[in-house]
């Protein structure tokens, strides 16, 4: 029965790897502000969140569960409800520090990447090109 | 299963390389503030990996949590700092759209 919680909290730790590795090199490698945003807010949420629920469902394999206790198995269950409490908080925090840095750029009037601005995403003829050569621009552009 | 978190937690850690690149080359400050709310996300769940190397998660998890804690008000003290606004939390671009209206209105009343 336990080594069921093991190999359960192992995948998930490597699932949780898998996504930190896409999250490092999107935020290597992407060419603009807001897309290096998006690799690192999703990747990281998710990472977090699979490698410390895997060690959380991992601790569970720890717990004696055959004696089932009031007194001696419920307290062992402490440490995951912790790291449990740890998976809500990531979950409500990191969006919204994401939310707050990506509002904080946008009002710092960094451009995103477009087709008339030159790059090596435009010109290979593969990606999507935005037809609105300025779209941030329409309120300043009263004069 | 000591030997695969620690092969877990050196992971994480040559993992963090690319977000200290992205500190140090970011062309903004906000990039380099995207990096480093990454490596500090990051840092909380390696508390708790080597919580499980040392066998002491009930003491490194509450650890982990402070952090945590720390780097989201880190981050949002951060983005309220590079915001450009002075005034007003509704950002300078609405205002100026708005004074720019005003100016294109007021020259048309007085020609």
């Amino acid at each position: 029965m336990s080594f069921v919680f093991t190999i359960i909290g192992a995948i998930l730790v490597v699932l949780g790897l898998v996504f930190f590795i896409g999250a490092a090199f999107g935020l290597l490698r992407f060419p603009d502000f807001y897309t290096r945003m998006h690799a690192a807010g999703k990747g990281d949420t998710l990472c977090s969140l699979l490698i410390v629920l895997g060690v959380a469902v991992g601790l569970l394999a720890e717990v004696d569960w055959t004696h089932f206790d009031w007194h001696h198995t419920v307290p062992q269950l402490l440490v995951p409800l912790k790291l449990l409490a740890i998976c809500v908080f990531i979950m409500v925090s990191s969006p919204a520090s994401t939310h707050a840095l990506m509002d904080a750029g946008f009002d710092d009037g960094i451009e995103p990447v477009t087709a008339e601005g030159g790059n090596a995403l435009a010109d290979d003829g593969f990606h999507a090109v935005a037809g609105d050569p300025e779209p941030y621009e329409e309120g300043s552009k009263i004069e | 299963m000591t030997t695969f978190y620690i092969i877990t937690g050196v992971l994480l850690l040559l993992l963090m390389v690319p977000a200290v690149v992205r500190i140090v080359k970011g062309p903004t400050a906000i990039d380099r503030t995207v990096g480093v709310n990454v490596i500090g996300t990051k840092t909380a769940v390696l508390l708790v990996i080597i919580g499980m190397i040392f066998k002491r998660v009930d003491m490194f998890v509450d650890f982990a949590l402070a952090y945590g804690l720390l780097n989201f008000i880190g981050s949002i003290a951060a983005a309220r700092y590079l915001h450009r606004s002075k005034e007003s939390p509704v950002g300078d671009r609405e205002r100026d759209a708005k004074e720019a209206i005003q100016g294109a209105s007021g020259e048309e009343a007085r020609g």
